[in-house]
Formats: C-alpha cells, structure tokens, sequence
C-alpha cells in the first residue's frame, strides 16, 4: 500500500470528479476513500488512493493530476499521505 | 484517518504561509582528505564530496514533490578546512586553493553554499589555523558558494581575544576585497562563541570533529505560520494561550522537518543527525520574526518588551519542536538576522531598533548580531569589540552567539545595501563611535567564567 492524498480545490463544475477518476483509473490508482463539500459554489474534495500499481511514475501523475484540473479551473494537489500523518497526528 | 480540514490547513502552511524545509545539510568528514601535497588533498576532497553528495540535490527535489513541501536550499557543511589542511598548506595561497576546490565541487554537485571553511580557535590559533583565517577574505573573493566561520570562544575555555582581534581585521579585508559587490564576502562570514558542531545553517555549519563520517542534518522554517496563528487568536489572550499556541504550532512545523529528514537518510543512506528547530525568517512579505514579535504585542520590534517576547518565542519553539524530533541539535531558537527580515529591516528604517537592542535580544535567541550592515568606515578594532561583547554574552550565558555584519565600503549610515536573494537587503546601521582600541590591543585570552553563583 502507498497512500496518497489527492486534493482537488475550486468552483464547482459539472464533472470534476469523473474528470479526476478517469485519469486515476486509466494510470492503475486504486482509490480508497473520497471525502468531497461544497461551500458557497467552492468545490473541496479529499481523495485517499493507492498508487502502488500505478504505472507512470510518481512526479508525473502530479503533473498529469494538475493538468486535469487545470483544464477545469481547479488547483489539484497529489501528496504522499505521511506529511499529513506526521504534521496531524502523534 | 486524516480529515479535510487537516490536509487543508496543512497546504494552507505551505502555499499561503511560507511553511518550508529550510535546507538539508549534508555532512561530510574530510579528515581521511589530508595529504602532505595541496594537489592531492584538493583532489581527495573534491572526489569524497562527489562521491557522498552528487544525488543530495536530486533526491532533495524528489522529496519536495513528494510531499509537496518546498525544500529551499540543499547544501553541505565539511570538517573544519584548518585541520584537513593543516599538513600540507604552507601558506595562504594554499589554502586558497582547497577554497577553490569546495567551490568547484559544490558547483559541481549543485547544492547553493558549501560551510566549512572553519577554524575552532577558541583556546589558541595552530600555525594552520591563523593561515586559514588570514587567508579567508581571499578565499570569500576568490569563491561563490563557500562559507567561512571561525570559534573565538566557549564557555569552557572563554574567550580568545588574540584570535578575536584578527577577526575584526579580517572582517574588514574581506570587506575590502568584496567592495564591488557591496562587500558580499562578509555576509559569508561568521564569527561564533559556542559554535555546535551539527547546525545546518549558513554561513555558519561545519562538521565537527565529533561528528560520523557523513550524516543528514535538517533546518526547519515557519515564521510565517507562527505568525498567521497568533493574529487569529482573539484580542487580549493572555499568556498561557499565547505560548500553547506557539508551542502546538512549532510541533507541527517541526514533524514535517522530521518526515523531511529520514526520508532524506534512508534515500541517501546516509544518518539521520539533527533538526534544527530554529525559525528562520526570509526576505518575504510574511515570513518575519519581527512580525511575530509585533503579532505578540510590539508596535515594532525593538519597542520596550521586545528582548522577553523573544524570549518567550524562542523557548515555545523549543519546547514544541524538541517531542516533535527525536534528535535536536543545531542552533535551535529564532533567528534575527536584519537583511534577511522584512519586518527587522521596516524596524531600523522605523528608528525603532538599534545594535545595542539587537545585542540585548541575542541574549535570548539563538544566533547573535546577524547580517547587520555597518558604515564601511567602521575600524577594525570596534569590529572586534562588537565580536568580544557577542562571544561575552555567549560564553557567560552558555549559549551559542556570532557576528555576521558586513562594514560596506563607500557607504555610510541612511544608505541601503543589496545582497540578493535570501540574504536580502539592509538599511546601513550606525555603530557606537567610541573606541576600544586599549582593550581589543592587550592580547591574550580572557578566562573561562566561573560555572557557580550565578547570579
């Protein structure tokens, strides 16, 4: 198991989370968890995936990731779950 | 498992906040470099730096966007260059010459400073250590990345004043021979009382003596996070707030330097040393001490109150950073350089700091007189009397402490000095015009202080 948080922040728009799970699914991430909320037309989504089939690497499903969501209007962010373990839990 | 909230706080630290991995500093011991032939030691140093940091960068940038946590600076900090050079460099030139081969290699390797170029000299100079010191401000001209900085006391030994002297002419020949580029040779410079020998941070990291064959060190940043949770608390919290505010958030930012660091060592197969937990302001709007200190309470710093703000900030900051690592080392406090603080720089501009407030607030920090722009006409004996107060303060108080200030030439007090980048820019400070020539002339050392009835 090799668990990422993807984040997808911005104004709500029809296909956000298909655009996301497409790409995931055509690279081979498995996803675990998706928490999403919209406040006031703002789109926050949390997804936790599994990259460890993954077949690109990792700095270029970031990049990918970005890109989807660039042409959506939404900043994505892909990071590696232990920062947010380390920062949040003991 | 994580919540939303969290991972959104966490990024908010980074992206609005300036929460960074200041710099992972790679260690390296080149005792087994030294040789009798310059030649040859040069090329034992060059290969070993090669050989132990050529993947640093890379791997420091792999885990940058891993974690999605900028990692500003990557460098290395070597033994002390007067005892690798010590048998074969006869002269200064020689010594000129392993300065120029760490400059090669860390262009080489690509990290943005190389520390090392050391002497310890706290008890008396060797013959190889006045060579090196005599030899820095060629060495600060004749080179980009490397950084220099000499020990001139301890509190176990106390002060060398011989070695302090000298100090204050190298400062000023260093000053000299950088004049084109205001004097930039200086902002590599360092001089220390109680320099550890793991701090991570430039201009002054070396690898001490006692230290492993190589070892990861990390410095952590986060002013700007500290500040942005003191302006959210509510008007008038009192003190009990304030400090579990500051200590809860120095945790935070001090794990992500922990996760930063053995991530780095198991990638490098290198140790895991240190993290110094020290804040370290930048040049940024935001990323300030000073503002921390006017978001406790202070119109500005330097206002009445502002040495026990520090105070409390520094030992929150500790305390909150040190359950968050399991080894702390380093210089571990706040940092108050001036060029390189926005909010420190609108002080002085404000009238509202001097250099005596600023000796006053080392006392509790955790460096010293750091990137202070003095007149160029500064003499070189109050340059040492300016070092022999700073390593005073530290030697009696067991602290570590240093002098960083650059004597700019052919300018004066009022003008303005840029360095660039992280070392920022500085408004030029006037120092006392009294001498102290009689003192810092008698030579000698002055004694270990007493380690009983403290008062």
């Amino acid at each position: 198991m090799n668990r990422t948080v993807i984040t997808v922040v911005g104004k709500d728009t029809i296909g956000i989370i298909a655009a996301v799970c497409t790409y995931l699914a055509e690279n081979n991430v498995n996803i675990l968890d998706i928490t999403q909320t919209t406040l006031r037309d703002y789109f926050t989504m949390m997804m936790i995936v599994d990259i460890n089939n993954c077949n690109v690497p990792f700095s270029e499903l970031r990049d990918g990731l970005a890109a989807v969501g660039q042409s959506k209007g939404l900043e994505i962010k892909c990071q590696k779950e232990e920062i947010f373990n380390q920062m949040h839990r003991i | 498992m994580i919540n939303v909230s969290e991972v959104l706080e966490t990024n908010q630290m980074i992206d609005q906040e300036h929460l960074d991995v200041r710099t992972i500093t790679m260690g390296i011991s080149l005792l087994d470099c030294s040789t009798e032939s310059v030649l040859q030691t040069c090329q034992n140093i060059y290969d070993k730096i090669l050989r132990y940091a050529s993947s640093l960068v890379r791997t420091g940038e792999a885990i940058s966007q891993e974690y999605g946590i900028p990692i500003v600076n990557k460098r290395i900090s070597i033994t002390p260059v007067a005892i690798v050079g010590a048998s074969c460099c006869k002269t200064t030139h020689d010594f000129v010459k392993i300065a120029r081969t760490l400059d090669r290699a860390a262009h080489d390797v690509g990290v943005n400073f190389i520390g090392g170029y050391s002497a310890t000299v706290q008890k008396g100079m060797t013959r190889a250590d006045e060579l090196l010191i005599r030899s820095i401000p060629e060495a600060m001209k004749r080179t980009e990345l490397v950084c220099s900085s000499v020990n001139v006391g301890s509190t176990k030994t106390g002060i060398n004043m011989d070695a302090v002297r000298l100090m204050g002419d190298v400062i000023k020949e260093t000053a000299l021979a950088t004049k084109e580029s205001d004097s930039l040779g200086c902002a590599k410079l360092v001089v220390f009382c109680n320099a550890p020998d793991d701090n991570p941070f430039m201009a002054g990291a070396f690898h001490g003596v006692s230290e492993a064959e190589a070892i990861i060190n990390v410095g952590v940043s986060g002013p700007g996070v500290v500040k942005h949770v003191l302006e959210n608390l509510p008007e008038g919290t009192n003190f009990e707030v304030l400090c579990e505010t500051i200590k809860k958030t120095a945790f935070k930012i001090t794990r992500v330097g922990q996760l930063v660091a053995q991530e780095a060592s198991r990638r490098l197969g290198v140790p895991f040393g240190i993290i110094d937990l020290s804040l370290a302001p930048t040049p940024a709007i935001g990323d300030s001490v000073a503002d921390i200190l006017q978001a406790i309470g202070l119109e500005r710093t330097g206002a009445p109150g502002t040495t026990a703000a520090l105070a409390l900030l520094n030992d929150q900051v500790k305390k909150g950073g040190v359950m968050a690592s399991s080894y702390v080392g380093g210089l571990s406090g706040a940092f108050i350089p001036v060029s390189e603080d926005q909010g420190m720089i609108d002080a002085v501009n404000a009238g509202a700091l001097t250099i005596e407030k600023l000796e006053a607030m080392t006392c509790v920090c955790s460096v010293g007189l750091d990137m202070i722009a003095i007149p160029g006409d500064t003499p070189a004996t109050t340059i040492a009397g300016i070092i022999a107060d700073e390593a005073a303060i530290g030697m009696v108080n067991q602290k570590t402490t240093a002098v960083r200030v650059i004597p700019v030439i052919g300018k004066g007090v009022g003008e303005v000095v840029e360095f660039g980048g992280l070392l920022g820019y500085a408004p030029i400070m006037p120092v006392n015009r009294f001498a102290c020539d009689v003192f810092v002339n008698r030579g000698g050392r002055i004694p270990a202080p007493i380690h009983s009835f403290k008062n």
